[in-house]
């Protein structure tokens, strides 16, 4: 940046002081509730949202027409969003969670989550960072993503942790429409020509051994999403049910991206997202 | 005039940079001003969607405008519970809003229990914001900005955009 314009924040359209997105709200852990604990749950729906934002802007200029181009750019937005709260809000209760960097450097705790920790430290799902395909591929992911995520966040709604709770309540706005958008197109393209239905059932058929990561489970603080299968499970057989698609027999995958377990997928992703914040660990943007 | 009114009454003349036809405070983001101290004003403001980039725009705007009128110490709070809702756009909101052809949001969705999936024709389609008509059709729920959605009005022929409820 030139010094010449450094003390005049008129100069940027959006001012050069950090932008907490938390700013101002109160981040005190409540009582009874293990920090390490509500930061190892926030960076996992974090890091799921992250994730997931950054394949969905990967389709920007590339979806069939320019009306779903810009509803994949508002979802992955959306996505974006919950995640620099829920990572933000990860930093706040456990610093510990956030990668060290230099003395003096201005990259705020959720930039430093989000741009210097490897895969293996990533929590989010293996769903979320699996290469893109085909338009309806985005469709099963983001129908299998969004069903067990609102069904999720429903619930955090009344969550202990207050920043947890009020980041669900706004996310259960959001992800509605996702999953509707989803659901209609999965239909769309069920009841469409013979190549969008091959096309759908290749896609489901490919993700679904990545499904019951989403709603596998998990101890500790948060609502553990292993106890939302049945709710889930309703909502896809609907989905299946008014398409005319069969269920997959497909088993799960082993392992978990919960545990850092991550396919090829994810270090390439991050190398993308992640290379230019990283060769300038001292850079404001 | 109090120092708390000179202060409120700037930041409600604060406009929205996504679309200016509205105030912050007539779109139902400007929750709060507090002067601290005779001299220290507080601004509370929420986002409507979750990733709203507008946010940081609104912040800078916000401090530059109350800086203008005097008040050197400015500072802007994210607020975000209760959640925003479109049911906090005011009339005069709603109205600027059909004079600039934009559609304005029904009743936000009260809900106890499940949400609903929706896999048929969306929610009730709004009337054309130019000619009235009822024969609308959704193009696409997601638009320009986060908070709008698209439709086409089958009498005019003419492509609008609704501001959706949430």
């Amino acid at each position: 940046m030139n010094d010449e314009y450094a003390g005049d924040s008129s100069q940027w359209a959006f001012g050069t002081g950090f932008e907490d997105p938390l700013a101002g709200v109160d981040t005190t852990v409540p009582p009874g509730v293990d920090p390490a604990e509500l930061a190892a749950y926030c960076l996992m729906l974090g890091d799921d949202a992250l994730v997931m934002a950054q394949r969905l802007s990967e389709w920007c200029s590339r979806a069939p027409d320019l009306e779903e181009d810009i509803a994949l750019a508002n979802m992955a937005l959306d996505l974006l969003g919950q995640a620099r709260l829920l990572l933000s809000r990860a930093a706040a209760a456990d610093p510990g969670v956030v990668p060290a960097l230099p003395e003096g450097s201005p990259v705020p705790a959720e930039d430093a989550l989000a741009f210097f920790r490897d895969a293996e430290r990533f929590r989010n799902v293996r769903l979320a960072e699996v290469e893109n395909g085909d338009f309806a591929h985005v469709v099963v992911r983001l129908l299998l993503f969004s069903v067990a995520r609102l069904a999720l966040l429903e619930r955090l709604r009344a969550s202990p942790d207050q920043v947890l709770a009020a980041v669900a309540a706004k996310g259960v706005k959001e992800i509605t429409y996702h999953r509707d958008w989803a659901g209609r197109w999965f239909l769309t393209l069920a009841q469409g020509t013979e190549e969008s239905r091959r096309r759908l059932e290749a896609a489901l058929d490919a993700l679904w051994p990545y499904q019951a990561e989403l709603v596998a489970p998990h101890t500790g603080f948060g609502v553990d999403p292993a106890t939302l299968r049945d709710e889930v499970d309703v909502v896809l057989d609907q989905v299946l049910a008014v398409s005319g698609v069969e269920r997959p027999d497909r088993p799960p995958l082993s392992g978990t991206g919960r545990d850092g377990a991550h396919t090829a997928a994810l270090a390439s992703l991050l190398a993308e997202m992640q290379v230019v914040a990283r060769a300038h660990p001292s850079g404001r943007w | 005039m109090s120092a708390a009114e000179r202060a409120a009454e700037v930041a409600r003349q604060v406009r929205d940079p996504e679309m200016p036809m509205l105030t912050l405070a007539d779109l139902g983001v400007l929750r709060d001003v507090e002067v601290r101290g005779g001299e220290e004003v507080v601004v509370s403001i929420t986002p409507t969607y979750t990733g709203c980039p507008a946010m940081a725009t609104m912040r800078d705007d916000l401090v530059h405008r109350l800086r203008a009128a005097g008040f050197d110490r400015v500072e802007v709070r994210i607020v975000l519970d209760p959640p925003w809702t479109s049911d906090w756009i005011t009339e005069r909101g709603r109205a600027a809003l059909r004079e600039a052809g934009l559609s304005a949001p029904g009743p936000a969705p009260r809900r106890t229990g499940p949400i609903p999936l929706t896999l048929g024709p969306a929610r009730s389609a709004p009337a054309c914001p130019r000619c009235g008509s009822a024969a609308t059709r959704l193009t696409s729920e997601f638009g320009a900005t986060a908070c709008k959605a698209l439709y086409r009005c089958t009498g005019c022929q003419e492509p609008f955009e609704h501001v959706k409820e949430i």
